[in-house]
């Protein structure tokens, strides 16, 4: 199958520096106070729900504010523009009755964060800028049961999430992104239909992207939602060969460091991290300053953990930038080879051999 | 070399007991077998549901389910067994961890296989491979080996199938039949193990052993020599892996001598009479040992029963639940006294292991299952005790409804303190997600429920949140309101939340495990009284708190941070006296000499370029801007120094001072009798975990008090390059031009800051002259590598502004430089300096931070104003709020 030509200069780009991925949407989407209005727009005036929160459809009613957040990301350096997807499939879309808007919305967001990363890359060609086009982990779990008189029940399947995704993914790739993202896995089973439907539509469109994941340790435990542990994490997603493996979300740096480094250890794959910007304060805000979150960062690059970094929830341009001022001095991480033996994982993982 | 061992009880083709508790649906029993295997030692389990009478698929789906809910059984991998296909892809599609498929093979050809592999390979699993071909199973060592070698080449080369996620099963096939050509069936298998491992050594081999054995069906003993002797040799020649009963496995060492050597021969085949001689002294073992006693810690049966209720608990155990439910129950006054004591006891554990980290989420709703049991145990006895209290109108439970607030989609921790309601017999209307909250309080009327829990995970749900407390006060509402979700805290809820709903109580709960605690309290007559009362208490320090101060800290009084004051060595110090007492206006200051003193960096962050200048003209994303920018700046700094649009005024003092507590006196003349005028500065309170080695500063530590008799003096000025800014705006930009007019003022700004620079310099220089060589650089000037100090009123080291109005008096600031003072004491024009003159070395910038009550009563007498209007004055500092301080008194 053929390669997507971004690829290469994607993986040029990832030997020679640590890459930035930009940092949260829905923070940057927030400071400027969308009224119900403003995101029904003119085309979804008479919708039949609230649709206030749901903020994948911007790309539709308010593209001009989803691209100018795109830029502010890459005037902070970042090399990795996300789509803002992080909610586009048909399992989230229901909240707005808005799923036969899914695949539309995929290819206007990859299509404005092309624009974004195109207009930014023609300024500095020798510095390339990507689009990931972000899958997020919806939201059901097809590992937990919703109703505890009833652990077998699930709310969701593995071919219902591997459909939605489908059309997610084709939605990212027709769209013009560089990277399918399957980000803040908090069920890995979720993030496995995923993986799968994405090989599905590269197959179908004859071309193939690198696939980056990065799950989400939900708190002190090392566990993910669902149970498992970084490493087990890894091993229950290798078989994608993904390009980069790394943990986003519910954790801050000062957190984060100890997963982010198990995974480090045992993939042989670029490791990534995006945390938040710290943990949310008792008012629900984020405030760890820019210069903090970037002097957490730091020492994991220059510790060898990081090929990708960036932010997630609460952090801003600023902070993209300060990370970027503290780690671009370091060299990314060395893959490292890692002895072939059959690596099995439960909630825990199980090396053989 | 590990091997490891598969559990195989899970298999309802291997065991009949397994079998008829899938066939008679108790998946809860299926389930204590699976982890009865773990505990036993299984590193891996093995799931059959191959059963003619099945539904195997839905068995699986179904099984798998319940194992993925289960922690201490899903920690393991799982191997799906089935020799159907459909079985085992309705297996990959329920398992989030890597799993093992067990097992395809080519029997119906290359296609079929391939296709399955790359299945397998995209849903993330190892594999399985039996040597079966078109032709049948291999039963000879070299076919065993040939099939393989054929499949392996089929795997890497035209699937990617990774090496080491293949695992032969070169087939076990039953020995000691009676039928000659058997005999060899357990050599051949150990002799493909041997060369499989050889030829292809990433791979694995795995076999299913009580296959061999089959023929002593009903004799333990004989069958677990035959295992264990059979793993012996296998295991040397590089088998890896083998479906066993991990707990009823001989000990190779252990099996009686002359049953070894019997088996030994037949496995072997090292005799042509080997299985007749194993038939016939087979009874002799029969019965002897027995299989061993399942091997498991059950101590803790031996403990008190609030101690097994809490392990039962906790570990989401329930084949003991009823049992020790019923033991609380005859200790128990009433039967609710065990729900409320014992069991809730236990569910705090829960909550303490889950809150700490050391549970997690699937266990804590298997705690919360467990709990049901107890408490379905119970209800029989709650029933009747209520018939015989005469109480059988009312209703059992509460009615609690839920919802996901308006903007926000997250249930996932809704839904779970929802289950964990509902355990606990609680009736739950969950009205879902993005509930606005007129339908929240319409439900709650119609339903008339007991309590409303809100859930909500981003942050615009906090004030959503205050909205619904609000609407509900506003309604006339009298129920208890929950607050719970990832955003939500005690303090948001206390601070924000509670205080919109003051009819009833709005209460935080942490977590899922929390719940039911909160919940029971509130609808118990008993205890919600004084339950809500200790958590109004609480809210209400938790208040006070926030209220003193977001960021408050402990203070220290104002007497012990006096006493902890800047410490200077006067006796050793010699004030310099400056060339002049009194003020000196400059007037016109030659702007072309101010230009070297410019601190650009701030200029370039006025237009949120971030950076260091000159970096930042180097800078790879922002350099080209700031170098654009840059050059603008020069050109437009040029015309304004050619053109003299600005004009730039200083008026700079002395005055004989001496300090005396935290006010500094100053003197009309050397004679020091007549006070002119008092500078007053504020003390750091700040307490710090290490006071030793830091001082509570105030700005008058660093000038000489009166009691040392040194003749120390302080200085003050006032800058502006602001005359003229209006005029040039007006003149030289059109009213549209932004760009220009934004630079201007910004470069007027700096050009302020940079005369208060120049003033600064000559003032060590020559006006005050104790530092008359000084020579340092711009970027050492920028970095105020130089003696003494130039604080302003306002800014960190003396936040109060009004002191201005003493510079502007001494130095008659306004007639000799045009800078005005507005009633709030800001400087127009805007681009203006004005500060005091420090010259001990050891002077230096700190920030004063928030302040205390007693230190405000303080500083208004010395100024000479109320307390209200110091607090006035002082308001971003006070570490306090005035208003609350003020009704507390009066009530």
């Amino acid at each position: 199958m053929k390669r997507k030509p971004s690829w290469a200069a994607l993986e040029a780009a990832a030997a020679k520096r640590i890459l930035i991925i930009d940092g949260a949407m829905g923070t940057m989407i927030q400071r400027r106070k969308p009224t119900e209005a403003d995101y029904r727009g003119e085309r979804f005036n008479d919708w039949k729900c609230d649709v206030q929160g749901n903020n994948d459809l911007l790309v539709l009613t308010q593209p001009d504010m989803i691209m100018e957040i795109h830029e502010e990301y890459l005037a902070a350096g970042a090399d990795i523009l996300e789509t803002n997807t992080f909610n586009a499939q048909r399992i989230s879309m229901a909240d707005y009755q808005m799923e036969e808007l899914s695949y539309e919305i995929n290819v206007e967001a990859a299509r404005i964060a092309r624009a974004a990363a195109d207009k930014w890359t023609k300024k500095t060609p020798d510095k390339p800028r990507f689009v990931a086009g972000a899958v997020g982990p919806t939201n059901r779990t097809a590992s937990l049961s919703p109703d505890v008189n009833d652990p077998g029940f699930r709310n969701t399947s593995f071919d219902v999430l591997r459909e939605a995704y489908s059309e997610q993914v084709r939605g990212l790739v027709n769209g013009g992104a560089d990277i399918i993202l399957i980000e803040t896995v908090f069920d890995t089973l979720n993030a496995k239909a995923a993986g799968y439907a994405t090989l599905e539509v590269f197959d179908e469109l004859g071309v193939e992207l690198p696939i980056m994941i990065s799950g989400t340790i939900t708190d002190r435990s090392g566990r993910t939602l669902s149970g498992q542990t970084a490493e087990a994490f890894w091993y229950s997603m290798a078989h994608l060969k993904p390009f980069s493996i790394g943990l986003n979300c519910a954790l801050g740096a000062e957190l984060m460091r100890p997963y982010v480094a198990e995974l480090a250890h045992v993939a042989n794959t670029r490791v990534s991290a995006y945390p938040n910007a710290g943990l949310p304060n008792a008012m629900g805000e984020y405030d760890q300053t820019p210069h903090e979150m970037a002097c957490l960062l730091e020492p994991w690059a220059e510790d060898g953990l990081l090929n990708i970094v960036g932010g997630c929830c609460g952090s801003t341009p600023e902070h993209i930038q300060h990370v970027r001022e503290h780690v671009e001095k370091h060299a990314p991480r060395e893959v490292p080879e890692i002895a072939p033996k059959m690596r099995l994982s439960g909630l825990e993982p199980f090396v053989h051999g | 070399m590990r091997f490891i061992n598969v559990g195989e009880r899970t298999n309802v083709t291997g065991s009949a007991k397994f079998r008829k508790l899938i066939e008679a649906n108790d998946y809860t029993a299926a389930l204590s077998v699976a982890r009865q295997q773990v505990e036993n030692g299984a590193q891996m389990i093995d799931v059959n549901m191959d059963e003619g009478l099945l539904d195997s698929e839905k068995a699986m789906q179904t099984f798998l389910n319940l194992i993925a809910s289960e922690p201490d059984i899903s920690k393991v991998p799982i191997m799906i067994d089935s020799s159907k296909w459909s079985v085992i892809e309705t297996g990959l599609k329920c398992v989030q961890g890597k799993a093992v498929v067990n097992s395809i093979s080519m029997k119906e050809g290359e296609g079929p296989f391939l296709e399955q592999a790359r299945k397998i390979l995209r849903y993330g699993a190892a594999v399985v491979v039996m040597a079966f071909n078109e032709q049948g199973q291999a039963e000879t060592a070299e076919q065993k080996f040939s099939i393989c070698q054929r499949a392996y080449k089929l795997l890497t080369e035209k699937v990617g199938f990774p090496p080491q996620d293949i695992i032969f099963d070169p087939n076990i096939f039953a020995v000691a039949t009676g039928i000659e050509e058997h005999n060899d069936y357990g050599v051949a298998y150990i002799e493909a193990t041997r060369r499989i491992k050889e030829e292809m050594p990433l791979t694995h081999v795995s076999g299913g052993v009580s296959n061999l054995s089959f023929s002593f069906r009903g004799n333990d003993p004989v069958r677990e020599a035959m295992h264990s002797v059979f793993l012996y040799h296998a295991i040397q020649a590089g088998m890896d892996m083998g479906i066993v009963n991990a707990g009823q496995l001989a000990v190779y060492d252990d099996i009686q001598a002359d049953l070894r050597e019997l088996v030994e021969d037949v496995i072997l085949n090292r005799r042509p009479d080997a299985t007749d001689r194993l038939l016939e002294a087979a009874p002799r073992f029969k019965g002897e040992g027995g299989p061993k006693k399942r091997e498991q810690d059950l101590s803790w049966r031996e403990k008190p029963v609030q101690d097994r209720l809490t392990h039962s608990l906790v570990h989401g155990i329930n084949d003991w639940i009823e049992e020790d439910t019923e033991e609380a129950r005859q200790q128990a006054e009433r039967p609710l006294h065990v729900i409320e004591g014992p069991l809730m006891a236990g569910m705090n554990v829960v909550g303490d292991l889950f809150g700490a980290g050391k549970m997690f989420l699937p266990q804590v709703v298997k705690s919360a299952r467990v709990m049901k049991q107890a408490v379905a145990y119970l209800q029989p006895f709650l029933e009747k005790e209520k018939q015989e209290m005469g109480l059988v109108n009312q209703p059992a439970a509460g009615k609690i409804l839920m919802a996901t607030v308006k903007g926000d989609v997250h249930d996932i921790g809704k839904n779970i303190v929802g289950v964990v309601l509902q355990c606990n017999n609680y009736e739950v209307i969950d009205l879902g997600v993005m509930v606005p909250a007129a339908k929240i309080l319409e439900t709650a009327k119609k339903e008339k429920v007991d309590v409303i829990g809100l859930s909500g995970l981003i942050t615009p749900s906090l004030d959503e949140m205050c909205f619904v407390a609000a609407e509900m006060e506003r309604e006339g509402f009298q129920l208890p309101l929950l607050i719970g979700g990832a955003t939500t805290s005690r303090v948001h809820t206390a601070v924000k939340v509670a205080p919109n709903y003051e009819r009833n109580q709005a209460i935080h709960v942490l977590d899922a495990s929390r719940a039911v605690g909160v919940v029971s309290k509130l609808l118990s007559d008993n205890d919600r009284g004084s339950f809500v009362e200790n958590i109004q208490a609480e809210y209400e320090k938790v208040r006070e708190a926030h209220h003193a101060s977001e960021a408050k800290k402990n203070r220290i009084t104002l007497q012990a941070a006096r006493d902890n004051r800047f410490e200077i060595d006067w006796p050793n110090y010699e004030p310099p006296k400056p060339s002049f007492t009194g003020a000196r206006a400059f007037s016109n200051y030659p702007l072309a000499d101010l230009v070297p003193y410019i601190d650009w960096s701030p200029f370039f962050s006025t237009w949120e370029l971030r950076g260091r200048y000159p970096a930042i003209l180097d800078d790879n994303t922002v350099g080209p801007e700031a170098r654009k920018l840059f050059a603008d700046a020069e050109e437009l700094l040029n015309r304004i120094v050619e053109g003299k649009w600005l004009t730039a005024n200083a008026v700079v003092g002395f005055w004989p001072a001496n300090a005396v507590g935290d006010d500094i006196l100053l003197f009309d003349d050397d004679d020091r009798k007549n006070v002119r005028a008092t500078a007053h500065t504020l003390r750091q309170q700040i307490a710090r975990d290490h006071n030793r080695g830091r001082a509570h500063s105030a700005l008058a530590d660093f000038i000489a008090p009166q009691s040392t008799g040194l003749a120390d003096y302080l200085g003050g000025f006032a800058v502006t390059t602001g005359i003229g800014e209006e005029e040039a705006l007006e003149a030289h930009f059109k009213k549209t031009d932004d760009y220009g007019r934004i630079m201007f003022k910004a470069l007027a700004d700096r050009l302020a800051e940079a005369f208060a620079e120049a003033m600064h310099e000559k003032v060590r220089r020559e006006l005050w002259g104790y530092a008359p060589n000084e020579k340092l650089t711009s970027e050492e000037l920028i970095a105020e590598k130089y003696r003494g100090i130039r604080p302003a009123p306002g800014y960190p080291a003396q936040p109060d502004h009004t002191e201005k109005s003493t510079l502007w008096e001494l130095m008659d600031v306004e007639k000799q430089t045009g800078i005005k003072l507005t009633e709030s004491y800001a400087m127009w024009p805007g681009s203006a300096v004005s500060g005091f003159y420090y010259a001990h070395p050891d002077s230096h910038y700190f920030g004063v931070a928030k302040i205390e009550a007693d230190q405000v009563e303080d500083y208004a007498a010395r100024k000479g104003w109320s307390i209200e209007t110091a607090e006035r004055w002082l308001a971003p500092i006070l570490n306090y709020d005035p208003r609350r301080e003020r009704s507390a008194k009066v009530a």
